[in-house]
């Protein structure tokens, strides 16, 4: 089975964010970036299925300026096999990231699409969806567990109330779970064998795909701070305010 | 025209779709709502109940029985000429097949709607609600989920609109329902709990968290956990609150021996009451707790639940 997986470059999730002055967005100079958590889940699915020999290549995709590159190592230092890079300045919008991976996965056929449920930033939640949607493919959302069979995939999801498990005829689009596996740390010698490992450079126009952005950010900014709460000294003094609140009818 | 996607079980509604249909009417007046499912009629009853539903459409058939996402969205197009808008409540139920009906519409969808400033132009939290970005959207038809959180659910009425039978679309025959594993608990779902209990690395071990059990039977509470609560195994992920968890915002949330890491105050900062026990005074949860109290949870704990206990009494 040949596997493609994303890996988006976000803000790490450790970094306290700070809304730019001028409210154009989010500050991202000279702040820490790391690759977005739920792509770090997929891309060690998919070497998890390498492993148990169900998978035979693994290909890592991400979009952005040069600087995703640095993802794209870090995910075939994990074990992905090869890299694709679709450079663009343009900010892409969940859309246009669904269109350039379908014009990806018609090239390279792959059984299988691993992505992240959402990309810590924009908090979108929908990429993997659009693009099972455009291929015709279905789709296993917020997976935590995976079990190949054959022709189909058996997928349990996390939904609100628990889980579900659901069959999906392969190709399929899956997107992946917190609970789904623990991704492992690159060790320093597959760091430095992943530097050899082959990274190609895309752009969308060799893809022939239109990335135009479908909404435009009128402005971003911080959400109203909450006003300092007070300490209490004991637990009677914790029931009055909370009976004061109404919170405990 | 207005169409909101009811999310059900097939017997009845769930309060998240009261939500949607309040998002709803803050956009236009004429509001359709589609129930797809099997022998959901009864959902069907309800939603014409609701104030400001015009109409009431009803897919009942097989391939509807369990929402597969391939099925819903390929109704959804097919239904959806002559709507400005299509809205779900960004639920998982929602966020599964509504960014697939966008795709195959050649559209946008706007995620986690949490404000409507105009008919275009809408108010959604990114980085987990650490910021707030306001986008126009440019599309003839806009497709939004709704976070259920910020919007009051819609009102029932005597009112009764017209329940219409539509075309079904046959299966697509892409994925199938094999089997369902809900949480069997006497207690409200994290999500949509009005109140939240919340333990951190400060419980010590996974039997401490009976504790908090006893306290969330109290209070009618869920239970949520931070990251270090679950990386260190005293409860399972799906507790997880915070940025890479669930995201909750109920009317109280206690969280105990939390120190209050960036990724868990993402999760739960839009509580309307926030309580924190814990024994280190500089902790940073303080600085978002409406009430803190510093102490020894293995004391603070037990005492309050003996003071809940006696308002029950």
């Amino acid at each position: 089975m040949k596997i493609v997986v994303t890996a988006k470059r976000v803000i790490d999730f450790n970094v306290k964010i700070r809304v730019k002055a001028d409210q154009s967005g989010v500050e991202t100079t000279n702040v820490k970036m790391s690759m977005n958590p739920f792509d770090e889940i997929a891309v060690e699915a998919a070497v998890r299925l390498k492993e148990q020999g169900i998978a035979k290549e693994i290909i890592v995709v991400s979009m952005g300026t040069t600087a995703v590159q640095e993802t794209l190592r870090t995910a075939l230092a994990l074990g992905a096999d090869r890299a694709i890079h679709i450079q663009t300045e343009t900010e892409l919008q969940p859309l246009a990231v669904a269109k350039l991976l379908q014009a990806l996965v018609q090239q390279e056929k792959p059984d299988l699409v691993l992505m992240g449920k959402q990309a810590i930033d924009d908090d979108c939640n929908q990429t993997g969806q659009m693009l099972a949607g455009l291929l015709h493919w279905s789709q296993g959302t917020f997976a935590s567990k995976l079990i190949v069979e054959n022709e189909r995939v058996l997928v349990t999801r996390e939904i609100d109330g628990g889980l579900e498990t659901i069959a999906l005829k392969l190709p399929a689009v899956i997107t992946t779970d917190l609970r789904l596996n623990q991704p492992r740390y690159a060790s320093l010698p597959n760091i430095m064998k992943a530097k050899q490992k082959p990274l190609q450079v895309m752009t969308p126009e060799q893809l022939a795909v239109d990335i135009t952005p479908h909404w435009t950010t009128l402005k971003v900014t911080t959400p109203p701070a909450r006003k300092t709460g007070i300490k209490v000294n004991s637990v009677a003094e914790l029931m009055e305010k909370l009976n004061q609140a109404g919170v405990l009818a | 025209m207005i169409l909101v996607v009811a999310e059900h079980d097939n017997k009845a509604l769930k309060p998240s779709t009261l939500n949607t249909i309040t998002a709803a009417q803050q956009l236009g007046n004429s509001i359709v709502v589609l129930v797809a499912g099997r022998h959901c009629e009864k959902v069907a009853e309800q939603c014409a109940n609701i104030a400001g539903v015009t109409r009431v459409m009803l897919a009942d058939a097989d391939c509807y029985a369990h929402q597969l996402p391939e099925n819903l969205a390929d109704l959804i197009v097919k239904l959806a000429e002559g709507f400005t808008y299509i809205l779900a409540p960004a639920t998982t139920f929602g966020k599964n097949f509504l960014p697939r009906t966008a795709a195959l519409l050649n559209v946008a969808q706007i995620s986690e709607v949490m404000a409507i400033i105009a008919p275009d132009t809408f108010v959604r939290p990114i980085y987990a609600g650490n910021a707030l970005t306001t986008v126009q959207l440019n599309d003839p038809i806009k497709l939004l989920t709704i976070r259920t959180t910020a919007f009051a659910p819609a009102a029932i009425t005597e009112q009764t609109a017209s329940i219409e039978k539509c075309a079904i679309v046959e299966d697509a025959g892409l994925s199938s329902f094999i089997s369902q594993d809900l949480t069997q608990s006497a207690r409200p779902e994290l999500t949509a709990a009005k109140v939240v209990v919340s333990g951190g690395r400060g419980m010590q071990n996974a039997d401490n968290f009976k504790m908090l059990e006893e306290l969330a039977d109290c209070l009618h509470a869920a239970i949520g956990a931070s990251r270090a609560a679950v990386d260190a195994g005293f409860v399972p992920n799906d507790y997880q609150v915070g940025q890479t968890g669930k995201v909750v915002a109920p009317q109280l949330y206690i969280a105990i021996g939390i120190s209050g890491a960036i990724q868990h105050i993402a999760g739960m900062k839009d509580s309307k009451i926030i309580v924190a026990i814990n024994k280190d005074a500089d902790a940073p949860i303080f600085q978002v707790a409406d009430y803190g109290l510093v102490g020894d949870l293995f004391e603070i704990v037990p005492a309050l639940i003996v003071e809940l206990r006696k308002i029950k009494h």
